[in-house]
């Protein structure tokens, strides 16, 4: 469509006085494609964004209001001796057991995904089918399944695993590999099997071959997936929840769960904004050290979507 | 030799942790639902034998589900709740997705990223904000109230229904934004040079190709964020907390967390998975039709 045209009659040249003409343009015809594109998924962005960054602003209101702005404060980060972040120890166990459960999930999933995703692609044997179609369950089953069979499987099952962290470890885990199965999965299409096969010819055995050729070209994907990873566990709400044991185990979003229905203070942005922070920085961390390993490939102009597509499973 | 025991044991940690942790869980739901209950202690004892099970929790749930049944307004209102967002995040979805793929030129990268931001901003952080724009003396009121649209504040979050349908919206349309993208911008810009060069107008060319070839972008994250809105609770929790907007998810939630039986709650998140599986099936099928399909048409 629009191809076709820009063919036809090629752009103007961009310019000030082009701007211009170009808003003269909208504003006679905002209904044209597609300005009315242009508009519309701008105030989406806006939309989906700038709630939140409201919610961020009164995480640093001075008085104890979510709806009145005072004045820019850091009471409720640490200021405030009693209902501060760093000063309730309510708050401060879940922040502490929000980052414990998503540093072991890392610890856990991100390894035993890899080595799932490798042994799926390569393994063209009994069983391989079952596996990859058990894997993608995981990924399309509601939470509250996912934590309903877990709490009946720790109670009448698996009765030695009580509820609390260890329950909590074990349900991020199990939703967590699937992503890393996907992500790792796809650097492996990407990058395809003749650099292995190289190496074979050249005598490496199939072990070898793995850690020192396959493993290495793995490196942005096992980085992208331990950063998603960090991301869904920080973010997860149904399993904690239903694996919690109340008191200290009970995570961030759970907190912000719990106060949003009783009367919440600006502690409970502030906390959700640190949470938020952290994992804004783990994922933009993750994203660089993706496009470093990635640049000069063949689709290095878009790692946007290749990082974002771990929650593109279709 | 090794190189055949190689890969299955490379995959063996994981096929066995998603075996014991996905689908041992899944037989214990089993066992629970089609289980007794305890008479004096009301603990549910579950039937680990499907030959033995006891088939009456199942049927007491599909009885409450049945027209006339106590759940029946929950399902009525569960279906209607997810499939407004649904058709509510398509209509806001696919414009966004279209332009992203196909007219953002240079700005490409950044509206993606946009677009992308909120899929790593936690849920609870999503909805927090709006239930502080929400308040009866939030931002919201205070500028319909300025601008005369309501005469006075109204109370947003006390069992509004399309305030917990505008939070299903916020919450899940990034989920469908991202396969609503990748399809639309895996299509060959070729098909719509060929159909407008035969002379089809920009809205035929726009039904005939982009469309059909982006079936599975909307199939597949229509199914993404059906799914798990169909056993959503929290977001009505939040945001409403009414029974007035409660959906099956919530009965599920009481029925372990607040009331005596958990077999009721087992039983019917057997029903609801039953359900889901089935909606899952239909889209493979779809998927696989539409593959087929896209095939021909990509083939003109």
């Amino acid at each position: 469509m629009a191809v076709a045209e820009s063919r036809a009659r090629p752009r103007p040249a961009r310019g000030r006085s082009s701007t211009l003409t170009r808003l003269r343009g909208w504003f006679r015809n905002p209904w044209g494609k597609p300005r009315f594109l242009v508009v519309f998924t701008w105030a989406y962005i806006v939309w989906s964004i700038v709630p939140v960054l409201i919610a961020v602003l009164f995480s640093f209101n001075a008085t104890r209001s979510r709806t009145v702005w005072d004045s820019f404060s850091t009471r409720w980060y640490w200021g405030d001796p009693v209902d501060s972040v760093f000063h309730d120890p309510t708050l401060r166990h879940s922040l502490l057991q929000s980052f414990k459960l998503a540093g072991a999930d890392v610890l856990i999933a991100v390894p035993i995904g890899v080595l799932l995703a490798i042994g799926l692609a390569r393994w063209r044997g009994r069983g391989a089918g079952t596996s990859n179609f058990i894997m993608l369950f995981p990924l399309v089953t509601p939470e509250i399944v996912m934590g309903v069979s877990l709490l009946l499987v720790f109670s009448h099952i698996f009765t030695f695993v009580h509820t609390g962290t260890l329950a909590q470890i074990l349900g991020h885990v199990t939703f967590s590999i699937s992503f890393v199965v996907v992500i790792v999965r796809g650097r492996l299409f990407s990058i395809g099997s003749q650099y292995e096969e190289a190496a074979a010819d050249l005598g490496a055995s199939p072990f070898v071959a793995l850690t020192r050729v396959l493993l290495p070209l793995l490196t942005p994907a096992i980085v992208a997936s331990a950063a998603v990873v960090f991301a869904i566990s920080a973010d997860d709400f149904v399993i904690s929840q239903w694996l919690s044991s109340g008191g200290p185990t009970d995570t961030v979003p759970i907190q912000i769960y719990a106060a949003t229905r009783a009367a919440p203070l600006p502690s409970v942005n502030a906390i959700a904004t640190i949470m938020m922070v952290s994992t804004l920085l783990i994922v933009t961390a993750g994203f660089l050290v993706w496009r470093l390993f990635t640049r000069g490939e063949h689709r290095a102009g878009r790692p946007a979507e290749d990082f974002g597509g771990a929650f593109n499973i279709t | 030799m090794y190189r055949r025991w190689l890969w299955p044991a490379l995959a063996l940690p994981g096929v066995v942790w998603l075996v014991l942790l996905f689908i041992v869980p899944f037989y214990a739901v089993l066992g629970v639902a089609f289980g007794t209950v305890d008479p004096i202690l009301f603990q549910p004892v579950p039937i680990w034998n499907p030959l033995e099970w006891n088939v009456g929790w199942i049927n007491e749930v599909l009885g409450r589900l049945a027209p006339g049944g106590i759940w029946w307004d929950v399902e009525v209102r569960t279906l209607a709740y997810v499939l407004i967002s649904l058709a509510l995040c398509l209509l806001i979805g696919y414009p966004v997705a279209y332009y992203t793929a196909r007219h953002a030129g240079r700005w490409k990268g950044v509206v993606l990223i946009l677009i992308i931001l909120p899929l790593w901003i936690s849920y609870m952080m999503r909805m927090l904000a709006w239930v502080n724009l929400l308040q009866t003396d939030g931002w919201v009121n205070d500028f319909l109230t300025t601008t005369h649209v309501l005469s006075q504040p109204r109370d947003w979050l006390g069992g509004s229904a399309s305030t917990v349908i505008l939070a299903l919206v916020y919450g899940y349309i990034p989920y469908l934004i991202l396969p609503l993208f990748a399809a639309l911008d895996r299509i060959d810009r070729s098909h719509l040079e060929a159909a407008r060069d035969l002379g089809a107008s920009r809205w035929y060319a726009f039904r005939k190709v982009t469309l059909p070839l982006s079936t599975t972008g909307i199939l597949g994250g229509a199914v993404l964020i059906t799914l798990p809105m169909f056993g959503d609770y929290y977001t009505p929790n939040i945001v409403s907390g009414s029974p007035k907007t409660s959906l099956i998810g919530n009965q599920i939630d009481l029925y372990f967390h607040g009331g005596p039986q958990p077999t009721i709650g087992a039983a019917l998140t057997i029903v609801l998975a039953a359900f889901l599986t089935i909606l899952m099936l239909y889209y493979l099928r779809s998927i696989h039709r539409a593959q087929r399909e896209g095939a021909t048409t990509g083939a003109l």
